[in-house]
């Protein structure tokens, strides 16, 4: 088991295609932090002077990690997080 | 036609890309944005021109993203710019208007300036399935627009909306699937749908296309004031996006010529129950923090993480322009007002923009002397909730006229239900 990052289809260009990254970490951080060992280029798109970039929402289980401990939610085995672009709606 | 359209652009970086339906920048996830010749535009567009096209929304094509001619909503805008005596009496103003697009055709809300431009652009592209995230009236017009252009569509809205809004969609044939969340989490959804199956979401791949189409308010009012500004505007909010397309729409006529000068203070309405915009202005925020469970009757403006909350507030500071909010009550009572003033019956959030401009202008941000244009977005009949326990049920008498008198002179209580 594992943590399972999904990845939106135009950013996959920089996870070698991959629509989910299995990773592991105790924390969302944590786990994004791995994802960058695999894919360091998907992650410094998310991120900007260690924050998560303005117009990118990160999913735990379908909940906006904004409404939970935001990059300390607690993540374990099983979780599914998704990287979602903000700019959509209205 | 010809298509002054250079590609899209990231608002963050810069970076350029193609004509493509994406919305989100590759590199920071910024919003893309549509980059026109507009030196090219300039040569080819003059007031004298204009004057000789149909009135509807398409007069000013060479601003608005088609490769070429409209496929989709050809007939779209147009709407009144109606001078509001009445009402600017009542609020205490010397000059006022109400941009009305509660009138606008085909399905009665400013959305479908914005649908005729996506889905246009989605037949370009080739898609043969639609869709969107909404919160009522942006699903009556993709639903309606689609209908007609024999497009399939998917309409994703919260469950809880209002009946009519969601019979005002399935009437198409459209394919509604109300989902049990907030906006937010339904937008969310919808993005995650768009990008699995690779279908046109007017809102989320088509949405730097789509946008566009809300210029063509701004392109109206300074036509319609005679190539001009008013000095105030009051948009309402939702996702932030029309307050910014209004001032752009002023921006680009200036620099393709048709205006002398684009300035005009931007204020922006909320409901208090959903108030994430307003509130960044009030307390001097550069962003906006969301609102997990919106609650308010204005449920067209309930986005409680505006997509462009960020460049709503920047362009409401930058004009010196204000934002307000208002409670469920007000929103009720400006409905009325609206209505019983100018004949107007607009839906919530023409309420609660009418019961903003009236609080700006009882704080003194809209002076008394100065110029108002109210934007009227949407339609009465679509919320009728709303107002329905403010008002008198009508009297019920016997077919004489004796009841009528004894009813008229108010003798027999039981002549009224």
């Amino acid at each position: 088991m594992a943590i399972r990052i999904h990845i939106p289809t135009p950013m996959r260009q920089h996870t070698d295609g991959k629509a989910v990254v299995e990773v592991t970490g105790i924390t969302i951080k944590a786990a994004l932090d791995d994802l960058g060992r695999k894919f360091p280029a998907v992650v410094q798109r998310i991120f900007e002077n260690g924050q998560v970039r303005r117009f990118v929402n990160v999913y735990l289980n379908d909940e906006d990690v904004r409404y939970l401990d935001n990059l300390q939610t607690a993540v374990k085995d099983g979780d599914e997080v998704s990287i979602i672009p903000a700019v959509a709606g209205g | 036609m010809t298509d002054f359209v250079r590609g899209l652009k990231c608002r963050l970086c810069g970076k350029t890309y193609g004509k493509e339906p994406l919305n989100f920048c590759t590199e920071d996830f910024g919003p893309l944005e549509v980059d026109y010749d507009y030196d090219g535009i300039k040569e080819v567009l003059s007031r004298d021109k204009l004057a000789l096209r149909l009135n509807n929304m398409w007069r000013f094509h060479e601003l608005l993203p088609l490769d070429g001619e409209p496929t989709v909503g050809a007939q779209v805008g147009g709407t009144p710019l109606m001078r509001a005596d009445r009402l600017a009496e009542t609020l205490g103003v010397d000059r006022l208007w109400l941009k009305n697009d509660a009138v606008n055709f085909p399905t009665l809300s400013f959305k479908d300036r914005v649908v005729a431009v996506a889905l246009s652009k989605a037949r370009e592209f080739g898609f043969k399935t639609v869709g969107c995230a909404s919160t009522g009236n942006l699903a009556n017009s993709v639903a309606a627009n689609a209908a007609a252009a024999g497009l399939e569509s998917y309409i994703f809205i919260p469950s809880d909306l209002e009946k009519s809004k969601v019979l005002g969609t399935s009437i198409y044939g459209a394919k509604v699937v109300g989902v049990s969340g907030t906006y937010d989490e339904v937008n969310r959804l919808c993005t995650q749908v768009a990008f699995k199956y690779g279908w046109g979401f007017v809102n989320i791949n088509l949405r730097p296309f789509y946008a566009e189409g809300s210029k063509t308010v701004g392109f109206e009012i300074a036509e319609q004031l005679g190539w001009r500004t008013p000095q105030h505007v009051v948009v309402p909010m939702a996702g932030g996006s029309l307050i910014g397309k209004v001032q752009k729409g002023f921006q680009e006529l200036a620099r393709v010529g048709l205006l002398d000068n684009p300035a005009c203070k931007i204020h922006g309405a909320q409901p208090a129950g959903c108030n994430p915009i307003s509130s960044a202005v009030k307390n001097g925020a550069d962003t906006h923090r969301p609102i997990r469970k919106p609650d308010t009757i204005a449920k067209s403006l309930a986005i409680g993480d505006p997509a462009d909350g960020y460049f709503a507030i920047k362009v409401i500071r930058g004009s010196g322009g204000w934002a307000e909010d208002v409670t469920d009550a007000e929103i009720a009572e400006a409905m009325l007002l609206l209505a019983r003033t100018e004949g107007v019956f607009a839906e919530t959030a023409g309420g609660v923009t009418v019961a903003v401009a009236r609080k700006l202008i009882e704080q003194g941000r809209i002076p008394r002397d100065e110029e108002v244009v109210l934007c009227i977005t949407g339609n009465g009949l679509k919320t009728q909730d709303a107002v329905t326990g403010c008002l008198e049920e009508p009297a019920v008498i016997k077919p004489s006229l004796a009841a009528f008198e004894a009813l008229r002179e108010g003798t027999r209580e039981t002549a009224m239900v």
